[in-house]
């Protein structure tokens, strides 16, 4: 519960102020959201996908903090224009590298967004039921973690729920 | 990591914005800035008065020797103790707080091996407890109620023939609620008089009235800055015959409970912030209130969606204000406002180490949710009307700007 501190880039506050690509996509091909609002962090993505499967526009939301939003902004920048197949093969820790580097507590919000990124191109082929070579049967670190983060949210929840009724039948 | 965020990049930030009108400075939990009539009382200390070690015979050393005195006499005075050697001078809040917890335990561990505290302790309570658990203490910690107060049965319950120290605070440092610490004390003396009690008093000294006397604590904690003081300096009331062993061995000099040689320029800056505090105390009381009360329903007025976090009225600490602020991430917040020139602080998971979030806010039954967006400020005398009036002008502003960004709120899936 001790603090950390917190020298974020001045990339990361530039781009907390400024966020490229925000906001909730009409027309999107398809929309996916990893995190979730227990845990902190929660991000949106909304890609639009054209024929020759490259991205022609991302979007985001979050709900987290300036490194989530950060890093979520900089990885709609990274895959926009991106072949699906070059925008699955980005790593987090290249969108840590694009936003100035990451307080080593806020590593986990580059792999959110990367998460959020792979789970949106997967949900595109299972629309299309179709399943190109690069794209792994297994599920990548990234997407792992997603589902890690937001398990650890339902379990916490459950603990605290407890710990409450416990103690004056719930409040 | 590379380049880090110094002074240059946030300054060219914020001019690229809005620009800042005013700073307020609200995170006076976290540390606080020394009015210059405290520095100036301190420097002549540094090195033209007292800069002598107090034990040492000659003439440095006694003007430190009696400076040392006449601080820890006027400080007891202020809280009511019976003698100067009843307060002992330590680095401040968390060594008070580890000094009377593990050196209690360890000085009367032959009278048992229990400790009770509660469940919104500050850190340097609720880890100490953990390390004498490791060490074959038992710990059991009271729950609190949705306004942080502690359950006085459940206290009296925990109580048994092998309890030996009870801690809880006078004042919640995060929700400002006050404790009902005589009461407690009442039902655990009659249950055991042996069972010594222990009060953090950091955010109650200066900011409501304080007797040991009529509490009837037999240790209890203080914190220079938070009445504006140094930090690095604090003190813990024990009261005469009370055990506590030191934590830490060496040369004692003045201060039986910490060795080492005193550090009077601190000491001086502590008193100094004690006189000014109870100078005008009713005034600066009132002046606090009407301050916290207007911002707390300022924002209420201007922000829809926002809980407050403990007690509302006379339970609650004059200077604290502590509300959640939903669909809206508080370590964000804290960037946003700071942008804008209003510096807080937030019990959101993000600003933590290991990301949960303030065990207090879970502890008062706040959800995860809740917790994540909340914004913790203390007003100060030195605050004004127009600073409060500018917060509440920015402080929509912030929150609206992050609510576009998180305007997920779940309905997207």
């Amino acid at each position: 519960m001790s603090r950390a501190p917190l020298p974020y880039s001045s990339k990361i506050l530039e781009l907390f102020r400024n966020p490229k690509n925000l906001g909730k996509m009409e027309d999107a091909t398809v929309c996916a959201i990893a995190g979730s609002p227990a845990c902190g962090d929660m991000i949106a993505f909304y890609l639009k996908i054209n024929e020759d499967e490259v991205i022609e526009k991302a979007t985001f939301e979050s709900y987290g903090c300036a490194a989530n939003i950060a890093t979520a902004s900089i990885t709609t920048e990274m895959v926009k224009g991106k072949k699906l197949e070059d925008a699955w093969k980005i790593s987090w820790k290249k969108v840590a590298d694009e936003v100035g580097g990451l307080p080593t507590v806020k590593f986990h919000c580059g792999i959110l967004s990367v998460g959020a990124v792979r789970r949106a191109i997967r949900e595109f082929y299972k629309k299309k039921d179709e399943k190109p070579s690069w794209l792994q049967d297994e599920l990548t670190i990234e997407e792992k973690h997603a589902l890690e983060e937001e398990e650890l949210a339902r379990v916490l929840s459950k603990k605290l729920a407890k710990v409450l009724s416990k103690k004056t039948g719930g409040k | 990591m590379g380049d880090f965020v110094i002074f240059k990049s946030v300054e060219k930030l914020i001019k690229a914005h809005e620009g800042i009108e005013r700073e307020v400075y609200l995170d006076l939990e976290n540390s606080s800035p020394i009015p210059t009539e405290i520095v100036e009382a301190m420097i002549p200390y540094f090195s033209e008065k007292a800069y002598g070690n107090p034990t040492i015979t000659h003439k440095p050393g006694w003007m430190a020797y009696e400076e040392i005195q006449k601080a820890s006499g006027r400080i007891a005075e202020y809280v009511g103790a019976s003698s100067i050697e009843e307060i002992n001078f330590t680095p401040g809040e968390t060594e008070s707080n580890n000094l009377a917890l593990i050196g209690t335990a360890l000085a009367n561990k032959k009278k048992g091996s229990k400790i009770v505290v509660s469940e919104i302790e500050p850190l340097s309570i609720t880890f100490a407890s953990k390390m004498l658990e490791k060490y074959g203490f038992k710990v059991e910690k009271i729950p609190v109620d949705s306004e942080g107060f502690v359950s006085l049965e459940k206290l009296l319950d925990a109580i048994d023939k092998e309890t030996i120290l009870v801690s809880i605070m006078l004042v919640n440092h995060e929700i400002g609620t006050v404790e009902p610490i005589k009461e407690a004390v009442k039902i655990v003396k009659e249950k055991n008089p042996e069972i010594l009690f222990h009060t953090d008093a950091s955010d109650a000294y200066g900011k409501i009235p304080i007797n040991v006397d009529e509490l009837g604590v037999d240790l209890m904690t203080l914190s220079s800055y938070k009445i504006l003081g140094p930090r690095g300096i604090g003190a813990l009331y024990a009261r005469e015959g009370v055990n506590v062993k030191r934590l830490l061995e060496g040369q004692i000099g003045t201060q039986k409970l910490w060795p080492g040689v005193e550090n009077v320029p601190l000491i001086i800056g502590f008193l100094k912030a004690s006189e000014l505090a109870f100078k005008n105390f009713g005034e600066n009381i009132s002046r606090m209130k009407k301050l916290r009360t207007r911002l707390i329903g300022g924002i209420f007025e201007r922000i829809s969606e926002t809980v407050l976090n403990g007690p509302k009225g006379d339970k609650r600490a004059p200077d604290n204000v502590n509300i959640s602020i939903l669909h809206c991430e508080g370590e964000a917040l804290t960037i946003e406002l700071s942008l804008r020139g209003v510096y807080v602080s937030s019990g959101s998971a993000c600003t933590r180490l290991i990301l949960q979030p303030s065990h207090v806010l879970t502890a008062i039954g706040r959800k995860f949710e809740e917790a994540h967006g909340s914004v913790l400020m203390k007003v100060t005398r030195y605050h004004t009307d127009e600073d409060i009036e500018y917060v509440l002008k920015v402080f929509p502003k912030a929150v609206e700007r992050l609510r576009v960004i998180s305007s997920i709120k779940g309905d997207a899936k």
